[in-house]
């Protein structure tokens, strides 16, 4: 059904005339997708008049005829850049090659208001990006008719060019000096079937310059003339800058200046390793009100204390003391989100304007922000996001470019500010730790009578940039924390969550699939061991209680797939075990089968096989590869990964220490399979993390005979 | 100081104080940004270029150490027309995600099938220690073993 469109809602531009020469470039990059960047930059261009959350997006064309998209979204690895162009190919009838593909800046695009993240990129683009695809199409062919002299609806397309009544042209053609775009009376339909494009495994578009190192991140952005900045900050919680001695500091080679703003100093050089060097000589005293510890954090982080919020409430409480009554506890700790890109920001404070280059998930946040710090408005900022080497989260705080613009406010040049790896470490927004306490009970058919999940959590959206708190209040609950927290087999006749909201003495949030890995941890552990208390078929005795939802059908369909694909068994053969957990997250359900074997003390990861609904593959490839990536990255958070509390800071703050999955431990097979529930895509890049910690844990059950309840699982917490 | 090197084929001379690490006389000195910057400790490998063909992560590696010697990084492993074996592989398996690590892991790799054509996984689990946060070592391994079949076919 085709629905009518105010014009405002998007804006096409055509560019030709305008873009035809190269712009005198600000920004040095070589690579050619850069290059476009350049010469849209200092482009004359109408401004955006919809709502930073609408779908609004840009087309330009060029003269040789290749379209670009300016995208509101930014590509971190999930791959969606790809998946657009199959999109924008499919409806405006052009080739994959044709299209290049950038992300929007915030003086010549359209970005995102909220953030890319939540895996919802293709998800929610779906509709509106082949809609505007295919308006411009239609537009592109009214112009055309004009220009043949024949009718619109005569006329075809393909690869870019318009043909009819024996002539045809490109579509640069057709743009060239057009001022006056027709208006559509209604938005045309994008096709439904018969795709050519969509649903194929095509090849990244970002994999040329990935392979042979060009520089896209925002860690290789550089303005003329830029110099080069480390900061000092606090590495102990809470700690407050007391004093600095800078004079030893300022007189090492290739300082410029020592920058003291109230929390932090900065030191602007020459080049990086000079304002590293600088730093190490800086004299600093902080004021520590309070050292924190593991066991303050611990006493913090209790189901029962802090704001209650209860998410779901069918049926009879449980009385915990009452004899019939398994109660298990799980706890998961603070997670980091240790991306290899490290922050960086390159900004340019000249005349009352700034630009600022950077990896960002929050392309409108970051200038808002930057607006309001530096007392500038709004169009007097530029962000520029570049690909990010790694997002999962963590560049959804993107404060450091604040800090760039007040240094190269003060020393008058661009400055480059890229954080250490210790800064990294210990400035991240973490996963939050959480504690479950698990309740359940058998009914008289040996099946759950009764489920309930009380969590505690630190925020991921209360006091996040993206959600208003009284967004989370209005909800009733973290709306973060809560991802994998609810109970899914609704065929218990009785099942309630609830959350325990805390506040934590450091940041947290975002961490890719927010609290998926740990409730969904907690949820299949503590369903696994009710089904061995039964004596149950664990595949048998979860499947009972899927209800006949939408849902639900599709919860059943994954974990039916994934153990026929698996050869699920529940025995150990051969020295090794499997393991069975589902979940399902932003409508997308997944169940992982681990085989599992111990080695020398060590869990070791045989196979997994994954089966998940997330509906239509735009990119069945990238949808494997993000499944691939969630699951070793999940094993890597179920298994390795643990932050602590030493001194009152935040530990470790290196690799290697901070363990992590590397080749040598992620799976040598990994089996995917996609369940087409839904005609839709659906997100993809979080969900199938989810199962993975249950899924080995379950396996190592099996092998051992206990049950970890607590992440990073390892067997050394079976011997202690 | 001065020093002077070979860097994937050609001359170079930089002036620059001995101890600073070579990847930032390639970044910053010479503007090659394929060599990534992930800990500046040598724990994550983003950083690995080939100096005498070995792997070698350039975060920890003073400039001075680079005087008379053959320095090859990412840009002059291979090109789009002239692909690596290990590039080519790497496109074949469609292994990036993010991307950010993947120059110092085809670094590691070439200079693994240098020394060993034909590494058994085992092999490959012991040499290959980078780091890849978007986890990409399933497609990794499957390219590694593609490059190795490319090259001993070349």
């Amino acid at each position: 059904m085709s629905k009518k469109i105010s014009r405002r809602k998007f804006l096409v531009r055509g560019s030709l005339g305008t873009l035809g020469v190269l712009a005198v470039g600000t920004y040095l990059f070589r690579n050619p997708l850069r290059r476009t960047l350049i010469e849209t930059i200092d482009a004359t261009l109408p401004s955006y008049s919809g709502t930073g959350t609408e779908a609004t997006l840009w087309f330009e064309l060029t003269k040789e005829n290749k379209v670009i998209f300016h995208s509101p979204k930014v590509e971190m690895g999930q791959g969606s850049f790809t998946s657009f162009a199959q999109m924008i190919a499919e409806e405006l009838d052009v080739s994959l090659d044709q299209i290049v593909i950038q992300a929007a800046a915030t003086e010549t695009g359209i970005v995102d208001g909220l953030s890319t993240g939540g895996s919802l990129s293709i998800a929610t683009f779906w509709k509106p990006l082949r809609e505007l695809a295919a308006t411009m199409r239609e537009m592109l062919k009214m112009l055309a008719a004009q220009k043949l002299g024949v009718a619109a609806n005569s006329l075809s397309t393909k690869d870019g060019i318009i043909s009819g009544g024996g002539k045809t042209l490109t579509y640069a053609a057709v743009a060239e000096g057009v001022t006056e775009w027709p208006e559509l009376d209604e938005v045309p339909e994008p096709r439904s079937s018969g795709f050519k494009h969509i649903g194929k495994p095509v090849q990244r578009v970002d994999l040329g310059p990935k392979v042979f190192g060009e520089p896209i991140f925002g860690m290789d952005a550089e303005i003329p003339g830029m110099l080069h900045a480390a900061i000092i900050r606090p590495s102990a919680i809470g700690a407050k800058l007391k004093s600095v001695d800078t004079e030893t500091a300022s007189k090492m080679p290739g300082v410029v200046q020592v920058v003291k703003m109230e929390e932090w100093v900065g030191i602007v050089a020459q080049s990086y390793p000079q304002a590293l060097a600088a730093k190490m000589k800086m004299k600093v005293e902080w004021d520590i009100p309070k050292v924190w510890t593991n066991e303050d954090l611990q006493e913090i982080l209790q189901v029962g204390k802090g704001d209650r919020l209860a998410s779901q409430k069918e049926g009879d409480a449980l009385d915990p003391a009452s004899e019939d009554v398994m109660t298990m506890e799980f706890r998961s700790p603070i997670g980091a989100h240790a991306q290899l890109e490290p922050n960086a920001a390159v900004a340019d404070y000249k005349d009352g304007k700034v630009t600022v280059i950077l990896s960002t998930q929050v392309i409108g946040i970051t200038q808002k922000m930057v607006a309001d710090a530096m007392d500038l408005e709004l169009e007097n900022v530029n962000i520029v996001p570049t690909y990010l080497g790694g997002g999962f989260g963590r560049r959804l705080n993107t404060s450091h470019a604040i800090q760039a613009c007040e240094l190269s406010k003060a020393v008058g040049k661009p400055v480059k500010y890229v954080f250490t790896r210790k800064e990294e470490f210990q400035n991240d927004q973490f996963r939050p730790p959480t504690h479950h306490i698990m309740h359940g009970r058998l009914g008289e058919d040996g099946y759950l009578d009764s489920l309930e999940h009380h969590y505690a959590s630190g925020d991921v959206s209360f006091n996040s940039v993206l959600l208003p708190n009284f967004l989370n209040n209005a909800l009733g609950t973290d709306v973060g924390a809560i991802r994998g927290a609810n109970i899914m087999y609704h065929k218990i006749p009785n099942y309630h969550t609830v959350q325990w909201h805390l506040t934590l003495p450091f940041a947290t949030s975002w961490w890719r699939s927010l609290g998926l890995l740990a409730n969904t941890f907690a949820v299949e552990s503590f369903v696994d061991e009710m089904a061995l208390k039964a004596k149950k078929d664990p595949v048998d005795f979860r499947l009972k209680r899927l209800d006949d939802s939408p849902n639900a059908k599709r919860i059943r369909k994954v974990i039916e797939t994934a153990v026929e694909k698996s050869g699920y068994v529940d025995e150990v053969v051969d020295g090794r075990a499997m393991g069975l957990a589902a979940s399902i997250d932003t409508g997308t359900p997944a169940a992982h089968v681990a085989e599992v074997s111990i080695k020398d003390g060590n869990i070791i990861v045989h196979k997994v096989t994954c089966a998940v609904d997330c509906g239509l593959a735009v990119n069945p490839d990238q949808v494997r590869a993000q499944c691939e990536g969630a699951i070793i990255m999940g094993m890597s958070g179920a298994l390795y990964e643990k932050m602590e509390l030493k001194d009152g800071a935040l530990t470790p703050t290196i690799y290697g220490p901070y363990k992590m999955a590397l080749m040598r431990h992620a799976p040598k097979e990994i089996d995917i399979h996609l369940v087409q529930g839904v005609d839709i895509p659906m997100p993809v890049g979080e969900p199938p993390m989810g199962p993975i910690g249950a899924a080995i844990g379950n396996a190592v059950r099996r092998l051992t005979g206990k049950r970890l309840t607590e992440l990073p699982i390892n067997l050394e917490k079976l011997e202690a | 100081m001065k020093i002077s090197f070979i860097l994937n084929g050609q001359p170079q001379t930089v002036d620059v104080d001995g101890n600073v690490p070579l990847l930032w006389v390639i970044r910053d000195m010479l503007d090659l940004k394929g060599t990534k910057f992930g800990c500046g400790k040598a724990a994550c490998g983003a950083c690995t270029i080939h100096v005498n063909d070995e792997a070698v992560r350039s975060c920890s590696y003073a400039a001075k150490y680079a005087e008379g010697q053959k320095i090859t990084t990412i840009e002059g492993l291979g090109s789009e027309s002239d692909p690596h074996p290990v590039q080519q592989a790497w496109m074949e398996e469609i292994v990036p995600q993010c991307g950010y690590c993947q120059p110092g892991f085809i670094m590691a790799t070439a200079a693994l099938l240098n020394k060993n054509p034909n590494p058994s996984d085992e092999e490959i689990d012991q040499n290959i220690v980078n780091v890849c946060r978007c986890a990409t070592y399933y497609r990794m391994r499957k390219a590694i073993h593609r490059a190795a079949e490319i090259q001993n076919n070349a």
